[in-house]
């Protein structure tokens, strides 16, 4: 699997199953003994009541981090592979937003890697998420504890 | 030197444009925003909390006291809220 193939931003959503499946395929051909994955679905954060969340994006930027954030999981927790997947644009309440999948010899590496991911992906990919509700659209403000959990890597 | 600026998110949103090229001889990030925040109100109320803003050089992120250097594109953004 190449970096392009490894690291996906997309507008479409996405087989959550499928998408497993198919990286697991792929790394069971390479003798991982282990694949954890994590996905993200979009839900209530303020009000209660989301028609919609919206999801900016900077496009260059966020595919050159995101192949960062990756390569430093796979060297760090030797990694058989990893792949993300980080939708942007207009999506309904239950809709999965992103997923991360991490492969390696033994599930300490692999579970270890996909929280590093998930924990760099919150603060320093450039994405951006604004809660649509009934009565207006605001901006979900970045969170001091996916700030610190950076702390831990 | 002419520098191409982008912003995203609510710093967008309160500045009114996502893109615009500048000339400006600011030697770092944080003299560049001291420069915008002189510009007019929309760019002083955009960068008045600097606790809330990120920024990235030719699509790097970076520190505030960052040197602006050779780069192209300086983009500027609230902090990130992905995953």
């Amino acid at each position: 699997m190449n970096v392009n193939a490894g690291v996906r931003v997309q507008s479409d959503s996405f087989d959550m199953g499928a998408v497993l499946n198919a990286f697991a395929a792929a790394m069971s051909a390479r003798n991982a003994g282990a694949v954890v994955s994590f996905s993200g679905l979009t839900r209530d954060i303020a009000t209660g009541d989301l028609d919609a969340m919206e999801i900016e994006h900077y496009p260059g930027m966020t595919e050159k981090a995101l192949a960062k954030i990756r390569d430093e999981a796979i060297e760090r927790f030797n990694l058989s592979d990893a792949m993300i997947l980080h939708r942007y644009g207009r999506m309904g309440p239950g809709e999965p937003i992103m997923m991360v999948a991490t492969a390696a010899r033994h599930r300490a590496d692999a579970f270890q890697g996909a929280e590093f991911l998930m924990d760099y992906l919150k603060s320093r990919a450039p994405f951006w998420k604004k809660e649509i509700t009934a009565t207006g659209a605001v901006w979900v403000a970045a969170r001091d504890e996916d700030e610190d959990a950076l702390s831990r890597w | 030197m002419k520098r191409d600026l982008r912003y995203f998110a609510w710093l967008r949103e309160r500045i009114g444009t996502g893109h615009e090229s500048i000339e400006t001889d600011a030697a770092t990030v944080a003299d560049l925003i001291e420069e915008l925040r002189r510009r007019d109100e929309a760019y002083a109320f955009a960068f008045s909390d600097t606790a809330s803003i990120r920024a990235a050089l030719d699509q790097d992120l970076v520190d505030l006291d960052a040197p602006l250097s050779d780069a192209r594109e300086v983009a500027f953004f609230p902090p990130m809220t992905g995953g």
